[in-house]
């Protein structure tokens, strides 16, 4: 067997048909250029996370504590500060920044800084060098652009904040790490950090960060120091970021986002081997004939089939080749489409791994898939020449196929366990995604065989003849259903998750029945804010008191037992941070008893009882009758787990993970949250100026606006992953026309001896329009119930809701893609419908 | 000077199919054909002829029997190995010419040549071949811009392409008008003698089997 003979081989029958292999490359490239261009893309995010990191940080290391850092956790910052360059400091919390003269107020995040804020990365401000450039005497509001325009101010307009009124003197223009959404929610303002105090911004109970930010010599390594420090840190409850540590929890975040993108992008690229695997089916059917001379001639079975398979090859890796090529330059679009969600600048770069997987996955995909199809030339026997109706050899290759399905399914596993952590994930991916493809192909065998058995003789014969076409040998109505199919389950799936998301938040809006939240209300303010809305006849539906407190002991271990004893169960994070907490009787209508019962009061000198939530109770490792000591502002408060609650945090509604019963802190210091019910969107934000004109401290969250963000947030979600199962719908069309071209003879065949037998124009584009519609419809539909048991499993089991499908939205899936189909085919048949008699006799005599 | 037959045919039968359906095509035959021969075997339609002929040839196995080319028997051997018999002594002509459709007239003929693993001169000696047949004008048509007679021509050219030393023909001349069919045969057994190789053809046609030098008749899968 000479290579050099298969290769001039595979060349001469191909030269001439390469325009109809085309199409099924062109399936393998849609594929790779999915794959290339999200593999490029998370290799260029994770290089740009490495690159910005420090800029992200804007310090070697930063100290961050939930709480007002205690004189020991001062104690320890300042010595950090002892042996660093330069240092920072930052309060970071929520507020209301309020435009007098424009009579506009907005919820944002305060950043008040003192020092040389950030070392790293460059904060883009106007003019320049306003903020940038700040001296420790500049006294003002820098601001996000955005705010400029929802304020309705200008600069060096004066603004309020809390009791203090401060004149914009500069504009943010970009942050590092800043997202568009995060912008959305709560634009960013900074402040000199001497400018917060008398504010009365900061209440008790309001919930401020503390941010260090040290500046450290070369020898000194940040993460060595985190790791020297982390005991302490751990006892002082302070938390550590370096570099390094921002490095692994972006990436982290974004791991689990491009892992999806790539896995969508195998989807397409499976959808295009489905491609190679129907058109080799075909292609082996038409070379028969070739084989058979071949074989005549002295050609080994082996060299025919490596002729064929040279051929798949080649023009799989010249589909890889330019899959790669367009994946490359996919990268230069996937700043506009992405760059909103992201913490860092995007920077497009030409990925050569991802190309190297492109130009590898290309050639190997195209093989696999082509070579059980292209392996029945191996049973052609040159009997063939003389009768074409003679039986194959009995060439056994039972192995050789079990082999081949070995392989594939070796393929898929290794691919996607390169892209999970997790082995079992990896399984569970590769197994539904047979049982997907699987219950596609049944479905498929299921209408063949129901239509050849069950099509009403009664019906119209245009539309018989249509319907029957769908079993025509050849015809690929199989491969079809799948790809069709397919296509529309991704992009209804798609559509019926963003829909039960965005009816979800609405749903939980109307049924708490308050559109605004008002939190940081000091005692002395609630009937004065009472009294306003009611003053407005606005609806107050609940005013809820909030206590301040830390855990200090679980089943009396301490911090300290937790830190020196790492078996126990208690996690230490236990201990970090506030725990906002709450007194009430009764339960509320998103919460429900599951263990022990619920006490609404206890009396004078008896202990404390305290409800959990099952999250928390599972964190604490803590049962009913379980003893708990929480540090209420100074005072030790010992408590008995009396029941463990189960709640619906998805209500718009105030729910605490800790909440005692009436009787013990109800006259510890607190503070109060109020939800209230106003009509319209104008009275929301007349109702939140007054508010913040009175009360400037309390902050004001209009869930008009923030349904809006999350509706938008969805949306782009949405857009982003429509786009990836664009890749695969894509690829479908590509395997649709594809197979029509390849059965193209046989179709003009069919016409000519329906023509010659009487049939007109009108009848022959009818019949195929009814072949066409026929199978989009029934692939449709599969797709379209397909997309249903995704959306249920999906909405059931990751989104914890109830599964309310919008049946308009599929219903739209379904016709649109029967319609698309039945297009694609008609444009793709017009030639073969026109062909006349003469010609076809002409090609086939 | 003795020399052995070039194919020796010995009780050969062939069956298709398992008891109770089992149909025999050919009951045992036996025959030789001496190197050099032209040989005809005709018969009416179903007789076996052409079954007859692929056993001969290396293209099917016999049910039972034994067939010698060249003192190398074939029952037995495995579909490779047959492959590389036809290769070095065996030429074909088939009724519906067998071109292969994405070869160009001179690859086609090249093609054999190319399979034995000639590396020099494949494609001087298939223009000669190409000129032989008076078509050296369309060495660059694909076989669908050629008429039947031309391709037929081709398909001669490729068949004496390796020298063999057998050549089957079925039915050459079937598929094409009489005047086409009377060239082709002229040009076959012209051919022939030049290369001296030995011919063993399917046909109906008397006419044509009369201008061989022997004629096994067949009928209902036996010699008459």
């Amino acid at each position: 067997m000479s290579w050099k003979w298969i290769a001039l081989m595979a060349w001469r029958d191909g030269r001439r048909r390469w325009s109809r292999m085309w199409l099924f490359t062109s399936s393998i490239i849609m594929g790779i250029t999915a794959l290339v261009s999200i593999s490029g893309f998370q290799e260029n995010l994770s290089a740009d996370i490495d690159r910005q990191a420090a800029d992200l940080l804007g310090a070697d290391f930063v100290l961050e504590s939930r709480t007002a850092p205690s004189p020991q956790a001062m104690r320890l910052i300042d010595s950090v500060a002892g042996i660093s360059v330069a240092n920072a400091r930052e309060e970071r919390f929520v507020s209301m920044l309020q435009a007098p003269a424009a009579g506009t107020s907005r919820f944002v995040q305060i950043r008040a800084v003192e020092g040389g804020y950030p070392f790293y990365g460059q904060i883009d401000d106007a003019p320049s060098g306003s903020f940038s450039g700040r001296t420790a005497d500049d006294s003002g509001i820098w601001m996000e652009q955005t705010l400029f325009q929802q304020l309705g101010v200008a600069l060096f307009d004066t603004l309020r904040l809390g009791q203090h009124t401060l004149p914009v003197i500069g504009s943010i223009l970009s942050l590092p790490g800043q997202r568009s959404l995060q912008a959305a929610l709560a634009p960013q303002v900074f402040l000199a950090h001497a400018d917060l105090k008398g504010s009365g911004l900061k209440q008790p109970g309001s919930r401020v960060e503390y941010l260090y930010y040290f500046l450290l010599p070369e020898h000194i390594s940040g993460d060595q120091l985190r790791e020297e420090l982390d005991q302490e840190l751990d006892r002082l409850q302070l938390s550590a970021e370096t570099i390094e540590t921002v490095k692994e929890d972006t990436g982290r975040s974004f791991r689990d986002m491009t892992k999806f993108m790539e896995l969508s992008g195998f989807v397409a690229l499976l959808l295009g081997c489905l491609g190679v695997w129907s058109a080799a089916q075909v292609f082996v059917r038409e070379k028969e004939r070739s084989v058979a001379i071949l074989r005549c001639m002295g050609a080994s079975a082996a060299s025919s089939f490596y002729i064929y398979l040279t051929q798949f090859v080649v023009m799989g890796g010249l589909g890889g080749a330019i899959g790669a090529l367009l994946g490359t330059a996919m990268q230069f679009f996937m700043p506009a489409l992405l760059q909103g969600m992201l913490p860092v600048q995007l920077t497009p770069c030409v990925s050569w791994t991802a190309i190297a997987q492109g130009l590898v996955m290309g050639p190997v995909v195209a093989a696999l898939f082509a070579i059980l199809p292209l392996a029945r030339v191996r049973q052609v026997p040159p009997l063939h020449t003389l009768r074409m109706e003679s039986p194959r050899r009995n060439i056994s290759i039972d192995g050789f196929r079990l082999s081949v399905y070995a392989l594939i399914l070796g393929f898929l596993y290794l691919y996607t366990r390169l892209q999970m952590d997790d082995w079992r994930d990896s399984l569970w991916f590769v197994a539904a995604l047979l049982v997907i493809f699987a219950s596609l192909y049944g479905f498929a065998k299921l209408i063949t065989w129901g239509l050849r058995r069950y099509l009403p003789s009664g019906l119209p014969y245009l539309l018989r003849q249509g319907v029957v076409n769908l079993y025509r040998p050849n015809n690929q109505t199989r491969t079809l259903v799948l790809v069709i199919g397919l296509g529309t389950a991704l992009i209804g799936s798609v559509l019926l998750i963003q829909d039960l998301l965005i009816q979800r938040v609405h749903q939980a809006a109307d049924e708490s029945g308050a559109n605004m939240l008002m939190f940081d209300i000091q005692p002395s303010q609630r009937e004065g804010l009472e009294h306003l809305a009611r003053e407005k006849q606005y609806a107050i539906s609940e005013t809820v008191p909030v206590v301040t407190m830390r855990l200090e002991r679980v089943r009396g271990l301490d911090l300290n037992d937790v830190l020196g004893d790492s078996t126990l169960e208690v996690s230490q994070r236990a201990f970090r941070g506030e725990i906002r907490a709450t007194y009430r009787d009764s339960l509320t209508a998103a919460e429900r008893v599951m263990e022990g019962s619920w006490v609404g009061r206890v009396g004078p000198g008896e202990r404390a009882s305290v409800s959990l939530s099952e999250s928390y109770a599972d964190r604490l490792a803590v049962e009913v009758g379980d003893e708990l000591e929480f540090n209420v502002q100074g005072l030790p408060v010992a408590a008995t787990v009396s029941s463990i609650r189960k709640v619906d945090w998805n209500r718009f509604q105030s729910n605490f993970r800790v909440v005692f019963a009436e009787g013990t802190i109800d006259q510890a210091p607190q503070f109060y949250l109020m939800m209230a019910n106003l009509p319209n969107p104008e009275d929301a934000a007349r109702f939140q100026t007054d508010v913040v004109e009175a009360f400037p401290n309390v902050s004001v969250v209009d869930l008009h606006a923030m349904l809006e963000t999350l509706s938008r947030l969805f949306t782009q979600v949405g857009f982003v992953v429509t786009f990836l199962a664009s890749f695969s719908v894509l690829t479908g069309v590509l395997v649709l026309i594809g197979a029509l071209r390849i059965s193209k003879q046989q179709r003009v065949a069919e016409n000519v001896t329906l023509r010659t037998l009487g049939a007109d124009n009108r009848q022959i584009y009818w019949i195929n329009l009814n072949e066409y519609l026929s199978l989009g419809l029934l692939a449709a539909f599969a797709g379209a119930l397909l997309a249903l048991v995704v959306g249920y499993f999906l909405a059931v089991f990751v989104f914890d809701m109830d599964y309310s499908p919008a049946m308009g939205t599929l219903s739209v899936m379904w016709f649109g893609s029967a319609l698309l189909t039945a297009l694609i085919g008609m444009l793709n048949s017009v030639s073969v419908i026109r062909s006349s008699p003469l010609e076809s006799l002409r090609r086939n005599g | 000077m003795s020399t052995s037959p070039i194919l020796q045919v010995r009780e050969v039968t062939k069956q298709f199919g398992e008891e109770p359906q089992k149909l025999t095509i050919l009951h045992p035959i036996s025959f030789d054909i001496q190197a050099g021969d032209t040989v005809s075997i005709v018969g009416p339609s179903g007789s076996g002829k052409t079954t007859l002929l692929g056993l001969c040839a290396g293209l099917d196995q016999a049910s039972s029997g034994q067939i010698f080319l060249k003192d190398v028997p074939l029952v037995g051997r495995s579909e490779d190995e047959l492959a590389k018999i036809r290769n070095e002594h065996v030429g074909f002509v088939f009724q519906n010419f067998q071109l292969l459709p994405t070869l160009t007239a001179l690859e086609n003929i090249q093609v054999p040549m190319e399979l034995k693993g000639q590396r020099k001169g494949v494609r001087q000696d298939a223009l000669r071949l190409l000129q032989q047949v008076g078509l050296e004008a369309r060495a660059d048509h694909y076989p669908t811009q050629l008429s039947g007679g031309e391709q037929q021509r081709i398909a001669l050219a490729r068949a004496f392409a390796n020298q063999p030393a057998i050549l089957f023909a079925d039915e050459p001349t079937g598929s094409l008008d009489a005047e086409t069919g009377a060239m082709i045969e002229q040009l076959l057994f012209e051919l022939n003698k030049q290369q001296g190789t030995t011919l063993v053809m399917v046909t109906h046609d008397l006419e044509l089997a009369s201008k061989t030098d022997v004629m096994i008749p067949i009928k209902g899968g036996r010699l008459q």
